[in-house]
C-alpha cells in the first residue's frame, strides 16, 4: 500500500506537469499512466506552442503558460526542441482576414502583440506562402517543439524530483471511502490519497462518470503527417483562419502537417487514413507552394478528448471533494499544459489557483443530458 | 462486385493469380515493379536481350515459367503494374501509379510483399560503392551492371554465395567471399539441408565454383569496417586469425532477409515472435490465413522460406481465398502443398542454422557506427535512449528517431532492435514491435486524385 498526498491519472503532458511542480512543491505524488509517459496525445500532437488563436478565456492560462516555456530547459532539463519561431495565421478570404483583425482588437491586452499582414506584407516577410493567402496575423512570440521529447520528459523531470511515476500500470479501481481515494492498478499497486487528479485525456470521461460527473466528450483524431528533410525554408509555425492545415519546419528540415480528421483503430490507436492525408498533400501544396514534389516519409494520428464548446474542464469536482479534473483540451493543450499542472498545485498547496478557471467548470455540463 | 487482390507479383503473387483464374475468378494483381517476377526472377527491362540463362542461371527455367505465367495470364488479370501499395484500411488498398493517388476496394486480398535484406551496420557502410546483397544482385540482374570493379562480399545467408558466384561468372573481379557464419554451423545444419538435397546441391555447387575459380571464401569472417573517402578503397574483416585488410571498391553485405510485413501490419494482421526468422511476423494457418478474415499472407512477405515455397504458398493461399468464398477446389493438391512446404520448412531451419545469425554483433558495434542512415542516428545515441530508461522500440524510435525517416525502419529496424535488446539486456522478442505507418514508401505532395 502506498500512501500519497496526491494521485494522478494520466501520464500527459497535464498529469506529469502536475506531478512535476507538485513534486517540487514537497508534496508526495504518484503518477499512473497506462501506457508509456506522453505516449497518446501529448506526445504525437502537432507541436504547436501557440496563444494566437485561443479563446480569450484561455488567455491568462496560455500567458501563463508561455512564461513555463520560457524557462523550459531548466524546468525539464532538455530545450525539447523548442523554438519561439513566430505563428502565422493565413487568411484565405478576405472575411477571414477581417476575422483575424477582429481577433486581433479583442486579444489586446493579453500581450500577444499580433501584427497584421496584408497581401504585400505577408509576401515580403513570408514569400514562400502560396498566393491562396491574402493576408495573415503574426504572432512574434509563439512557436513549436518537439512533443515526443517535451512531454516524456516532465514526466522524468518529476522523477528526479520524487515523484513515483508509474508506467504500464492501468487503474483497476477508484473509489474515495470518506477519508481519502483508494486506487487500484492491474499489475496490483494500491495507492492511498487525499487527492486524485484525473488527467486521463480522452479516457477521462468515465472516471468523471463514476463520480456523478458524465461529460459529453467525443475522441477525435487529428491527422499528421512528416515530409523528409527539405532546405529550410518556414521561418514560422502556421495555421489558417476558419481551419484547415498546420504546418512547422523543424531544425532538421522536416516539415509536419497536420490537418482533418483520422479514425480510431481501438480505444487507444488512431490512423490519419488515406481522406485526410490526401486532403493535406493537396492544400498544402496551394499554401506552400515549395512542397511541390517533396515527400511525405510518416503519417499518424492520436487520441483526443472534446468537448462540445471546446474548452478543457480545469479544476474542482462538483461532487466529490478532493478530486481534480483537467481533460478535454481538444487539441490544445500541449502550450497549455504546464500552466494546468501549476494551477492545478496551486488548488492544493495554496487552496485556489492563481489564474482564474471558472469558464473551465465541469458544472457547465450539469444541466445537460449526456446520451 | 468487388475483386479478389493480389499485392506483388513475384513467384507468390503470380502462383496466386494463376490459381484463381484456374478457377474462373478475375483478380486484380497490383505490383511495385514494372514488370512482374519479384526480386529473384526480376526481369531485365524489355529493351535488354540477354538469355535466362545468363540471367538465372540453374534457375532459368522457373524464371521463365513464371514469367511465361503472367505473359498467358495478362488478359485474364487486371494487372497494374508500376502501382505501390501505401496504405491500407479495413477494406480497401490506396494506391499510387504515376503521380495519381487511387483506392481500390478488395472482397478479399493476397498479401504477397516478399523481402528485402536484413542489414547488420558496419562503420562505413553508409559509402558510396556498398551495397545490399540483394540490390547488388538487382543491378546485375535488371541493369546489367556491376556495382564494382573489385568486389567483396559479405555477411551470411544463402545470397552470399549465389550472389558472389553471379558476379563472378558474369565477369566481375570477386575479390573475396567474407561468410560470418563458421564451418562447424555448416556442418551441424547437413541433416536439415539434406530435405532439398538439389537446392543444397546449388549451394554446394556455387561455393565450390568460386573456389575453382581461385575466388577466396573465408568462413567464421566478421567485416569490421569498410575505409574510403569519396567511395569503398578497403574493408577490415577478422577471423580467429586476426584481423585482415583488403583493397576493394565495391562491397554488397548483408546477413539474411526480412519480410516485409507493413502492408499485413496496416491490414491489421496480429503479429507473432517467430524465432526461426527473428522478426515478428504476421500470424497465418498452414493455408495463408491471417487473423484477419478478409486477409491472406503468401511468400517470403509473411516469413522468409524462398521462391519455391513461395510458388506453392501463393498457389495454397489462392486456393483458400477461393474455398472461403465458396467454390469447389481439389482438397488432394492442398495437401500436396502441404507435404512440399512442410520439407521446405524443415530446409529453412537447416539454412538458419547452417547461415547463424551473429548473436555478439549487437554488443561489438561501436557507438560511432551509423545505424539509421535517414535519420542519422548511430549506435550510441539508441544506447544513451536505453540507459535513460526505455527499452520499448516504438519509445527509443520516439526519443532519438532511430526508424523514422525515409525507409520507416525497414532498412534499420532489424539493427535497432538488437542494439536496443542488447543494451537493455532483454531477449530482442522481448521489445516490442516497431509499429507500421502509412505511407510504406515516400508519398509525393502535389499528387493527382483518381476519384
Amino acid at each position: 500500500m502506498i500512501e500519497v498526498d496526491a494521485i494522478i491519472i494520466g501520464g500527459g503532458i497535464v498529469g506529469a506537469s502536475a506531478a512535476l511542480f507538485l513534486s517540487k512543491a514537497g508534496r508526495r505524488v504518484a503518477l499512473l499512466e497506462r501506457d508509456f509517459c506522453g505516449s497518446h496525445s501529448s506526445g504525437v500532437n502537432y507541436g504547436g506552442v501557440r496563444r494566437q488563436g485561443r479563446p480569450l478565456s484561455q488567455m491568462p492560462l496560455s500567458q501563463r503558460a508561455h512564461e513555463i516555456w520560457g524557462q523550459l530547459p531548466q524546468l525539464i532539463g532538455i530545450d525539447g526542441e523548442y523554438q519561439r519561431s513566430g505563428h502565422l495565421k493565413l487568411a484565405r478570404s478576405l472575411d477571414d482576414l477581417r476575422a483575424l483583425q477582429d481577433y486581433a482588437a479583442s486579444s489586446q491586452g493579453f500581450g500577444l502583440d499580433l501584427q497584421l499582414l496584408d497581401r504585400a506584407e505577408l509576401r515580403a516577410r513570408f514569400p514562400w506562402v502560396g498566393d491562396v493567402a491574402v493576408g495573415a496575423s503574426y504572432c512574434p512570440d509563439d512557436g513549436h517543439a518537439n512533443p515526443r521529447l517535451v512531454s516524456p520528459a516532465f514526466a522524468q523531470a518529476a522523477r528526479r524530483h520524487g515523484a513515483q511515476v508509474h508506467e504500464q500500470c492501468a487503474v483497476s479501481a477508484v473509489e474515495h471511502d470518506g477519508q481519502r481515494f483508494r486506487v487500484s492498478s492491474q499489475n496490483g499497486l494500491e495507492l492511498h490519497a487525499p487527492w486524485l487528479l484525473n488527467c486521463a485525456g480522452a479516457w477521462a470521461g468515465s472516471l468523471a462518470e463514476q463520480f456523478g460527473e458524465a461529460v459529453p466528450m467525443h475522441a477525435g483524431h487529428p491527422a499528421m503527417l512528416v515530409t523528409e528533410p527539405l532546405p529550410l525554408v518556414m521561418n514560422a509555425s502556421t495555421g489558417v483562419e476558419g481551419g484547415g492545415i498546420y504546418a512547422r519546419q523543424v531544425a532538421r528540415g522536416n516539415c509536419v502537417l497536420g490537418g482533418g480528421q483520422g479514425f480510431a483503430l481501438d480505444a487507444a490507436r488512431a490512423r490519419p487514413g488515406q481522406q485526410a492525408v490526401i486532403e493535406i498533400l493537396r492544400q498544402a501544396v496551394e499554401l506552400y507552394p515549395f512542397l511541390e514534389g517533396a515527400q511525405a516519409i510518416r503519417t499518424w494520428s492520436g487520441t483526443e478528448g472534446y468537448l462540445p464548446d471546446r474548452q478543457p474542464v480545469i479544476g474542482h469536482s462538483s461532487t466529490q471533494p478532493g478530486l481534480l479534473h483537467a481533460f478535454g483540451f481538444a487539441g490544445a493543450g500541449f502550450q497549455i499544459g504546464p500552466a494546468v499542472g501549476q494551477a492545478l498545485t496551486e488548488i492544493i498547496c495554496n487552496g485556489a489557483s492563481s489564474t482564474p478557471l471558472d469558464a473551465f467548470s465541469i458544472t457547465r455540463f450539469h444541466s445537460i443530458s449526456v446520451a | 462486385m468487388k475483386p479478389v487482390v493480389i499485392v506483388g507479383a513475384g513467384p507468390a503473387g503470380l502462383r496466386a493469380a494463376q490459381t484463381l483464374v484456374a478457377h474462373g475468378v478475375r483478380p486484380v494483381l497490383l505490383d511495385e515493379a514494372a514488370r512482374g517476377g519479384g526480386q529473384i526472377y526480376r526481369r531485365q527491362p524489355a529493351n535488354f536481350k540477354r538469355s535466362a540463362v545468363t540471367l538465372y542461371g540453374f534457375e532459368a527455367r522457373k524464371a521463365k515459367a513464371l514469367h511465361q505465367t503472367l505473359d498467358t495470364l495478362r488478359e485474364q488479370l487486371d494487372y497494374r503494374p508500376d502501382t505501390l501499395v501505401w496504405n491500407a484500411e479495413a477494406d480497401a488498398l490506396d494506391t499510387l501509379h504515376e503521380g495519381r493517388a487511387a483506392r481500390i476496394e478488395f472482397s478479399r486480398v493476397i498479401v504477397a510483399t516478399g523481402a528485402t535484406d536484413r542489414i547488420l551496420p558496419v562503420q562505413g557502410w553508409t559509402l558510396p560503392g556498398v551495397y545490399s546483397l540483394g540490390a547488388a544482385q538487382i543491378a546485375l540482374k535488371f541493369q546489367g551492371c556491376a556495382i564494382g570493379e573489385r568486389v567483396v562480399f559479405a555477411g551470411s545467408g544463402p545470397l552470399l554465395y549465389l550472389v558472389a558466384y553471379q558476379y563472378a561468372k558474369a565477369g566481375a573481379k570477386v575479390v573475396a567471399v567474407l561468410d560470418s557464419s563458421p564451418f562447424s554451423a555448416q556442418v551441424r545444419a547437413l541433416p536439415g539441408l539434406l530435405s532439398q538435397p538439389t537446392t543444397l546441391a546449388k549451394g554446394i555447387y556455387y561455393r565450390s565454383w568460386l573456389s575453382a575459380h581461385g575466388i577466396p571464401v573465408h568462413q567464421g569472417a566478421t567485416l569490421q569496417r569498410i575505409d574510403g573517402e569519396q567511395r569503398v578503397r578497403s574493408l577490415n574483416w577478422s577471423d580467429a586469425k586476426g584481423e585482415h585488410q583488403l583493397a576493394c571498391d565495391a562491397v554488397a553485405f548483408a546477413h539474411g532477409l526480412r519480410s516485409e510485413t507493413q502492408l499485413a501490419d496496416l491490414l491489421g494482421c496480429e503479429f507473432a515472435w517467430n524465432p526461426l526468422n527473428r522478426a515478428w511476423l504476421p500470424q497465418r494457418d498452414s493455408a495463408g490465413r491471417s487473423s484477419i478474415a478478409e486477409v491472406y499472407l503468401a511468400g517470403d512477405g509473411a516469413g522468409i522460406m524462398g521462391a519455391d515455397a513461395a510458388e506453392m504458398a501463393g498457389e495454397r493461399a489462392a486456393l483458400a481465398v477461393l474455398e472461403d468464398a465458396g467454390h469447389p477446389i481439389a482438397p488432394q493438391r492442398c495437401v500436396q502443398l502441404a507435404q512440399s512446404l512442410t520439407r521446405i520448412t524443415t530446409f529453412r531451419k537447416g539454412l538458419e542454422q547452417a547461415f547463424i545469425f551473429p548473436e555478439h554483433w549487437a554488443g561489438q558495434t561501436a557507438d560511432g557506427v551509423m545505424i539509421c542512415r535517414c535519420e542519422e542516428v548511430r549506435a550510441g545515441d539508441i544506447r544513451q535512449v536505453v540507459r535513460e530508461g526505455h527499452w520499448e522500440i516504438n519509445r527509443v524510435k520516439a526519443h532519438c528517431r532511430a526508424g523514422m525517416g525515409r525507409c520507416q525502419g525497414r532498412m534499420c529496424g532489424a539493427a535497432t532492435a538488437e542494439i536496443i535488446a542488447c543494451e537493455s539486456q532483454r531477449a530482442v522478442s522481448q521489445i516490442g514491435r516497431l509499429r507500421a505507418q502509412a505511407p510504406v514508401k515516400p508519398l509525393p505532395f502535389g499528387l493527382e486524385i483518381e476519384s
